[in-house]
C-alpha cells in the first residue's frame, strides 16, 4: 500500500478546506484534500450565497473584512468567476425598537468599514419603494453583496488543483492516528494519507473527527430552506434580510442579474445524517411565500420554481470552530459556521494557511477557539 | 375486521387518466372509497383529455381510432364520478411521509393517505436541435393539446418532426381536423420497423391502426420521410419558425416551410412526486431512460406508495387501463381483502403482451442518442434557461462534471421553468458523449419540489 505524503492533509472538501488548500499551495506547501463525496456538495453549494458583513458578531468583522478584500479580487485571484457582484445589502426591520439596534450595530467602531447608513421613514420607502408598508427601517452596507455558491468550492479547488494541491474526491476517512509527530489518515477504500499537520474542515460532520482526538464539541445539524423564482427582469441589486428575533420573520432575497429571486430563511429541516440528505419543509416554503409578500409585495406575482435543502453545523453560541485544537499539535479546526460562513470562506482559507505554514495569523479568532467547550465541559464537571 | 381496516384506509390516486380511473374504479367496486386528485380541469388525463364544456365536438373528430376506448373510459368515469371523493385542477406540487401537499386555484391544502397511488402520465421525450427555440416549436403532446382542447391548430402550415407513435397520430389528428400538414419527418428508417414486426404483432390490432394512419397521411400526399437527421429549425427571433432543414435517408439536404413544428420522440414519465417519496427508479435499457423501480402489480421500493400507468413504464394507454386495474388489486391483497384471480390474471396476461409491443417500439423508433452527440456547440439544450450544448461540453471538459446533477449544478441545464423535464434527457446524453460514458453511468436529475410551479400567491387554508 502506498503512503502519500504532504505538509498538509486536509479532510473536508467544502468552501473552508477548498480555500484553505489554495491559499496552503500560495504560500508553498505541499496540500492533500481528501472529500468523501463531491467538493462543495453539502453546506458549501447550497447555501443563500450572501457575501455579507453588516449583522455579524462584531468579533468576527476582522474576519470577514479580510475575507471581503479576497472577495474584491475574485476573479483574478483564483482565475474563477463566482458570480460575485458588490451590490450592497439592506437589513431591514419591522419594529421602531429594531431600528435603535441597528443603529447601535452601526455605530460599533469594529463595523467602521462597513459605512453602514441607517434608513427610516420616507426616506426608506424613496431609496427602496418595493418594500412592504411594514417595514420600518434598514441599515444598508454599500459595499456587501452575493455570489453563487455552487461554483465557489469547486473553482477554489481547481485552483488549488492548478498550483499542485492534491484533490480527492469521493474518498471517505475510516481513521485518523497521530504517531510521533505524523498523523496518518486511512480512508475506507485502504489508501494512506499522511503530514505533520491536520486541518478538520468537515463541516457539520467536524465534531465527529474532534471527538478522536478528545475534543467533542456540542455540534447540531440543521437544513437550510431555499427556494427560487422564476426569472423576471433584474432589477431589485440589492441583497435584502429581515433583521427579527422573531424565527418566521427570518427571510432574505437576492435577484440574480438573470432574473431570478433566491430566497432563503424561516423554518430549517433536520437533517437525515445516515443517508445524507435534507429536506425542504413544504410548511418552510408556505412560511416563505408569505413572508416574501409581507417584505416585497410585487412578488406576488411569480412562481417558485425550485426549493433545495443542504446540511450545516450549528454551534450553540452561534460561532463556529476555528484555529488551532486546544490538544493536539499540528491540529487544525475550521467548521460548523452556523450557516454563516460562505462570505467568510476565502478568509477562513487565507487565515488558516497563514496560521498552519506560519504558526500564527494577524487575524483574531480567539473567540472561535474549541477551547472553548473544554473549558465548559470541565465547569459542568465542577458543578456536578 | 377487515371490512373496517378497509374503509378507514385512507387511499389517494393522484392522476385521473386512463390508469387513475381504472384503479379508482377496482378500488370502490372492492369498497374502498379513494381520493382522487387531478391537475386537470377534467378527467381523462392526457390521451383521452375531455374538451372543455361548451365544446361540442364528438368522439370520432376528438379521438379518431381511439373513440371507442375514450368513450368508455369517460363513461365509467360518469359513473365513479358521485361516488369518490373526486378533486379536479388540484396539483400536489409536493409531499411528505403520509402527506400530500395540494394546491387548487390558489388555495393550498393537505391530504393525509395510508396508500399513495400515483398515476401521474408522462410527457414528451425530447431532443434538442439547433433554433428549437425559436417561438413556434412545440412538442407533439403540446401540439395534440392545443387541437383536442382549444381546437386550435399550433401553426398554418405544420412539420411534424421526431419519431415514436405519437408523430403519426397526432399528424394524422391534424389531417383530419383540416390543418395544413406540410410532413412529417421521421428519423427512424423503414429496416428498423421491418426488425421490430415480430414484436409489435404482438397486438396486431394497434399495428393495424398505426399502418391506416400512415395510410391516411400517404392518401392526403403528405410528404412522409422516413430516416431523416434533423439539422435545424430555421426562422429569427422576430417572426419564430419559418422553416425545418434535415438530411433525407439518401443524404440530400431538404427544407420544408412552415410556421411551426412538433417534435417528440416517444414519452418520458412524470416521476417527480415518486422521486419526492424516495421511491427507487431503474434504467431502462430499451428505451434507455430512467423509470420507476415497481414489481408486476405496481408497487415501489416504498412501503404504501404504487404506481401504475405511463408515469412508472412507458406502455401506453390500453397497459395504463390494465395496470391501473392490477395496481389496486395489489393495494387490496396487501390489505388482506379478496381479489378476483382471474380478473387479475386477464390483466396481467394483456400486460404481457403490452410489454412484447412496448420493446417492438422502442426498437421500431429508437431514441435518437446519438443526436446529441452530433448537436453543435451553438444549440440550445435547456430551453428555460438558454444554456447551449457547448456550454453543457464545457463543464464536463473543464470542470469535471460528469454527472448530471453536477453539470446542473455548474451549467444550470435543468434549473428553469420546467426542472430538467424537457431538456435533462438530452442533457444527459449529452454529458455521456462528451464523457465517453454510457448515459446510464452520468445519472438522472433528482426530483425537487414543487412538481409545477408554485405561485406566490397561494395562501393556505386551515383545514
Amino acid at each position: 500500500m502506498t503512503l502519500q505524503k504532504a505538509d498538509v492533509v486536509i479532510v473536508g472538501g467544502g468552501l473552508m478546506g477548498s480555500a484553505t488548500a489554495f491559499f496552503l499551495r500560495q504560500r508553498g506547501q505541499s496540500v492533500i484534500l481528501l472529500e468523501r463525496d463531491q467538493i462543495g456538495q453539502y453546506a458549501s453549494g447550497v447555501n443563500f450565497g450572501n457575501v455579507r458583513r453588516q449583522g455579524r458578531f462584531l468579533g468576527q468583522l476582522e474576519l470577514a473584512n479580510r475575507s471581503w478584500a479576497l472577495w474584491k479580487r475574485l476573479p483574478e485571484l483564483i482565475d474563477d468567476d463566482l458570480e460575485f457582484i458588490a451590490s450592497g445589502h439592506m437589513r431591514v426591520c419591522y419594529r421602531e425598537d429594531e431600528i435603535a439596534e441597528l443603529e447601535a450595530y452601526a455605530a460599533a467602531p469594529e463595523a467602521e468599514q462597513l459605512d453602514l447608513k441607517i434608513y427610516r421613514g420616507a426616506e426608506l420607502h424613496q431609496r427602496f419603494p418595493f418594500l412592504g408598508p411594514d417595514v420600518k427601517g434598514g441599515s444598508y452596507a454599500p459595499h456587501d453583496g452575493h455570489a453563487n455558491p455552487r461554483l465557489a468550492a469547486p473553482a477554489f479547488a481547481r485552483a488549488a488543483r492548478r498550483l499542485g494541491a492534491r484533490i480527492e474526491e469521493q474518498t471517505e476517512v475510516a481513521e485518523v492516528q497521530k504517531v510521533g509527530g505524523e498523523f496518518t489518515v486511512t480512508t475506507t477504500d485502504g489508501r494512506q494519507f499522511s503530514a505533520e499537520q491536520l486541518l478538520i474542515t468537515a463541516g457539520a460532520w467536524g465534531q465527529k473527527l474532534s471527538a478522536q482526538f478528545g475534543e467533542p464539541v456540542p455540534l447540531d445539524t440543521h437544513g437550510p430552506q431555499m427556494a427560487v423564482t422564476e426569472p423576471v427582469p433584474y432589477a431589485l441589486p440589492t441583497v435584502i434580510g429581515v433583521y427579527t428575533k422573531i424565527p418566521e420573520e427570518v427571510i432574505y432575497f437576492r435577484q440574480i442579474p438573470r432574473g431570478n429571486i433566491v430566497i432563503g430563511g424561516g423554518y430549517r429541516s433536520k437533517p437525515d445524517m445516515l443517508n445524507r440528505r435534507a429536506q425542504v419543509e413544504p410548511r418552510s416554503i408556505l412560511n416563505q411565500i408569505q413572508q416574501m409578500r409581507r417584505l416585497l409585495p410585487g412578488v406576488g406575482n411569480l412562481n417558485i420554481i425550485r426549493v433545495w435543502s443542504g446540511i450545516e453545523g450549528y454551534m450553540p453560541d452561534s460561532l463556529p470552530v476555528m484555529g488551532r485544537s486546544g490538544t493536539v499539535d499540528g491540529l487544525f479546526y475550521a467548521f460548523g459556521f452556523c450557516g454563516h460562513g460562505f462570505q467568510l470562506g476565502p478568509g477562513v482559507g487565507d487565515v488558516m494557511a497563514e496560521l498552519i505554514s506560519t504558526g500564527s495569523t494577524r487575524t483574531s479568532i480567539e473567540p472561535f477557539s474549541i477551547r472553548r467547550f473544554a473549558l465548559s465541559a470541565e465547569q459542568r464537571s465542577k458543578a456536578s | 375486521m377487515a371490512t373496517a381496516r378497509l374503509s378507514t384506509h385512507r387511499v389517494v390516486i393522484v392522476g385521473a387518466g386512463p390508469a387513475g380511473i381504472r384503479c379508482a374504479e377496482t378500488l370502490l367496486a372492492a369498497g374502498c372509497k379513494p381520493i382522487l386528485i387531478d391537475e386537470n380541469r377534467r378527467d381523462g388525463g392526457q390521451i383521452y383529455r375531455r374538451q372543455p364544456e361548451g365544446f361540442t365536438r364528438d368522439y370520432t373528430t376528438l379521438y379518431g381510432t381511439e373513440a371507442a376506448k375514450a368513450k368508455d373510459l369517460h363513461q365509467s368515469f360518469d359513473r365513479l364520478r358521485g361516488l369518490i371523493d373526486y378533486r379536479p385542477d388540484t396539483l400536489v406540487w409536493n409531499l411528505t411521509p403520509g402527506q400530500l401537499c395540494c394546491v387548487s386555484q390558489g388555495k393550498h391544502s393537505t391530504v393525509d393517505y395510508d396508500a399513495l397511488i400515483l398515476c401521474t402520465g408522462a410527457t414528451d421525450r425530447l431532443m434538442p436541435i439547433e433554433g428549437w427555440q425559436l417561438a413556434g416549436t412545440y412538442s407533439l403532446g403540446g401540439a395534440q393539446i392545443a387541437l383536442k382542447s382549444q381546437a386550435v391548430s399550433i401553426g398554418h402550415r405544420v412539420v411534424f418532426m421526431g419519431s415514436g407513435p405519437l408523430l403519426y397520430l397526432v399528424a394524422s389528428q391534424y389531417l383530419k381536423a383540416g390543418a395544413n400538414v406540410a410532413a412529417v419527418l421521421d428519423t427512424s428508417p423503414l429496416g428498423k420497423r421491418i426488425g421490430a414486426l415480430p414484436k409489435l404483432l404482438a397486438r396486431p390490432g394497434v399495428l393495424f391502426t398505426g399502418m391506416k394512419l400512415l395510410a391516411q397521411l400517404y392518401r392526403a400526399k403528405i410528404p412522409v420521410h422516413l430516416g431523416i437527421s434533423p439539422l435545424q429549425v430555421l426562422g429569427d427571433a422576430q417572426r419564430g419558425v419559418s422553416g425545418v432543414r434535415v438530411r433525407t435517408a439518401e443524404g440530400k439536404t431538404l427544407t420544408v416551410e412552415c410556421d411551426a413544428v412538433a417534435l417528440g420522440y416517444h414519452l418520458r414519465p412524470e416521476t417527480q412526486l415518486a422521486d419526492l417519496a424516495g421511491c427507487r427508479l431503474r434504467f431502462d435499457e430499451a428505451s434507455s431512460q430512467w423509470w420507476l423501480a415497481t414489481d408486476e402489480e405496481g408497487r415501489t421500493s416504498v412501503n404504501g406508495v404504487y404506481a401504475a400507468g405511463d408515469g412508472s413504464k412507458i406502455r401506453g394507454a390500453d397497459a395504463a387501463e390494465h395496470a391501473g386495474r392490477l395496481v389496486a388489486m395489489a393495494l387490496l391483497e396487501d390489505l388482506h381483502q379478496p381479489v378476483d384471480a382471474g380478473l387479475r390474471d386477464e390483466q396481467r396476461r394483456a400486460l404481457a403482451l403490452m410489454d412484447q409491443f412496448r420493446l417492438g417500439l422502442a426498437q421500431a423508433f429508437p431514441w435518437p442518442a446519438e443526436q446529441a452527440k452530433a448537436l453543435p456547440d451553438s444549440a440550445i439544450v435547456c430551453r428555460c434557461e438558454m444554456i447551449s450544448a457547448g456550454e453543457l461540453r464545457r463543464t464536463v471538459s473543464e470542470k469535471g462534471a460528469c454527472e448530471v446533477n453536477r453539470a446542473k449544478a455548474f451549467s444550470r441545464v435543468g434549473m428553469g421553468r420546467c426542472q430538467g423535464r424537457y431538456c435533462s434527457q438530452a442533457g444527459a446524453e449529452v454529458i455521456a458523449a462528451a464523457a465517453g460514458v454510457n448515459v446510464q453511468l452520468v445519472g438522472r436529475q433528482r426530483g425537487q419540489a414543487p412538481v409545477k410551479p408554485l405561485s406566490m400567491l397561494t395562501e393556505e387554508v386551515s383545514p
